[in-house]
């Protein structure tokens, strides 16, 4: 059976800010310039658009007054999704959702937040405590049953769930350090293409393995960014995004969720397979509704808070076999130029950590042909992902 | 004073960790863990453990349950050694050991912690460990994991 919503939207502008430690300026501030070029993008003015939708982590700033100090007119739809990079390709799905069922015509999408100076997710403190107990996608787990262990941090979240796949697969520490090195390195040589990347300088493998380790088997370069920063895309309908300034982008599919016990996403007591993430729940879906085949992908912005997310999507979306993840990386595969380029941008780990909004932002260039020395020759289908190899996330499939 | 009460000020003034802070659903545990006892939700009516404590069995739907006294026995289901610590309380403890333990009583029971009195280089997927408790402040004890005697 056809997607209703197949090919009814496009993203038609992209927008964004630098990409800082400091950026100097309140959330707000960078909501707004991050939306303003995403509008202008799309060749469009404030007047025109009706919709909007964020997603934070009481980190941010809500929708409602991001639209009003844009100079929007009218909202028909709007929405402010709790949550962090598990909700970034959903909430572009939401919008185009709206726009499909006739709620709303142009609709925003922006992630804004000063994660480097100021509240910065992964800390571990009261405040960051307080902050995760009425958060989306957790729970007072975090203050009862983790932090007096000392083990509140999603490094060591995401360091447990590698250690049961070296369990799974018998993968020693050497081989595994081998693999999430290949994968930091590959990105960072993205990232050296990308003007908008926070680190540039080459990494060797040397270099990895000398980082600090911080929770075995997970260094310093295995984590993501802190970025201050902001960045938006105007979504609209397939006819409208003809009119437009920009070859049009459209949401081929989409899928978000997971499965059963879902209580906390990164760490799930609760949760009966710790090798298998929220992908192998939602990628049959995503893939159907897109009609196409993972063979079909030509670039996959998969969505990296730490190396190890990588790995284990590569898997559990049907890219590569399980237990292979690493292999494929260490080919070279995911490389520019080969078979199946990975963060082209430089990903979560290089370029910037806006919670997986800057991955979208990156297929649509290079959906457009835009992306530069980074460009993926004859990109015509762009592979998205958002939230680690936890419980819960998202995916979209786009195309030019 | 008596020497029991100083140490007892000793104790609340040095602990500076994070506290767990019981709440209607986890006050049993809590209790039981101050009484230096593993209490685990049993459902009252198809006999299911769970834990993290919550009001309603996801398998059956009751909102009965019982508080079980577990063994106090597991394996190791995973674990991490930090290296760094993320909150500055834990940076005296490096390197130490973050485990999830799975109670023996049923499969996928799991509990995060940490393995004390083991060397963090010796630690090995399914290894034995029992539990005891260590009496942080003069309300809140801690389960806490060592590796299982070999009587």
């Amino acid at each position: 059976m056809k997607w209703p919503m197949k090919d009814k939207t496009a993203i038609a502008g992209i927008g964004w800010t630098k990409y800082v430690k400091k950026s100097g300026v309140s959330v707000l501030a960078l909501a707004l310039e991050a939306c303003k070029n995403a509008i202008e993008d799309a060749g469009l003015k404030p007047a025109d658009v009706d919709g909007i939708i964020s997603y934070a982590v009481n980190d941010s700033i809500n929708v409602n007054s991001v639209s009003t100090h844009l100079g929007m007119q009218r909202l028909n739809f709007l929405a402010d999704l709790s949550g962090g990079g598990n909700l970034s390709c959903a909430s572009v799905a939401d919008a185009a959702m709206a726009i499909a069922t006739g709620n709303a015509k142009n609709v925003l999408v922006f992630r804004a937040l000063n994660g480097a100076s100021g509240i910065r997710w992964g800390d571990s403190n009261a405040k960051m405590l307080d902050m995760l107990s009425t958060t989306g996608a957790c729970s007072d787990s975090f203050g009862q049953f983790l932090a007096p262990f000392g083990c509140d941090v999603w490094v060591t979240h995401f360091a447990w769930l590698a250690k049961r796949y070296m369990i799974k697969y018998g993968f020693n520490a050497r081989q595994m350090a081998s693999q999430l090195g290949a994968i930091a390195i590959t990105s960072r040589n993205h990232a050296i293409l990308n003007d908008r990347a926070m680190m540039r300088t080459p990494l060797t493998t040397d270099d990895y393995e000398r980082s600090p380790m911080i929770s075995e088997p997970l260094h310093s370069l295995d984590c993501c960014l802190r970025t201050d920063g902001a960045c938006a895309l105007l979504v609209t309908s397939d006819e409208q995004a003809n009119d437009l300034k920009h070859r049009p982008v459209y949401v081929m599919g989409a899928s978000q969720g997971g499965g059963p016990n879902t209580r906390d996403i990164s760490w799930a007591n609760y949760y009966n397979d710790h090798t298998r993430s929220y992908a192998t729940y939602i990628a049959p879906l995503l893939f159907e509704r897109a009609a196409i085949s993972t063979k079909d992908v030509d670039v996959a912005e998969i969505y990296d808070c730490f190396t190890f997310s990588v790995l284990a999507q590569l898997e559990d979306w049907g890219f590569c076999k399980n237990g292979e993840g690493g292999q494929f990386v260490l080919e070279g595969h995911t490389a520019l130029g080969n078979e199946l380029p990975v963060n082209t941008h430089g990903g979560l780990l290089s370029e910037a950590y806006i919670h997986g909004l800057n991955s979208v932002v990156e297929a649509v260039s290079q959906l457009r042909g835009d992306a530069g020395p980074r460009q993926v020759k004859n990109a015509e289908i762009a592979f998205v992902s958002g939230g680690g190899a936890g419980t819960l996330g998202c995916g979209l499939i786009l195309r030019r | 004073m008596r020497a029991d009460t100083q140490e007892v000020i000793n104790m609340v003034a040095e602990y500076k960790k994070v506290l767990p802070v019981p709440n209607i659903d986890t006050q049993e545990f809590w209790d039981g863990c101050h009484h230096h006892e593993l209490l685990i939700q049993k459902c009252s009516e198809c006999g299911i453990y769970r834990f993290y404590p919550c009001p309603m069995c996801s398998h059956c739907g009751s909102m009965k349950a019982d508080w079980k006294m577990v063994s106090g026995k597991g394996t190791v289901y995973t674990w991490s050694v930090i290296r760094r610590a993320a909150d500055p309380a834990w940076a005296g403890d490096l390197p130490y050991i973050a485990a999830v333990i799975e109670l023996d009583e049923q499969p996928s029971l799991l509990m995060p912690g940490n393995i004390v009195e083991c060397d963090p280089d010796k630690v090995t997927a399914g290894m034995s460990v029992e539990v005891f408790f260590e009496d942080v402040t003069e309300k809140i004890s801690l389960p806490k994991w060592r590796p299982a005697s070999t009587k």
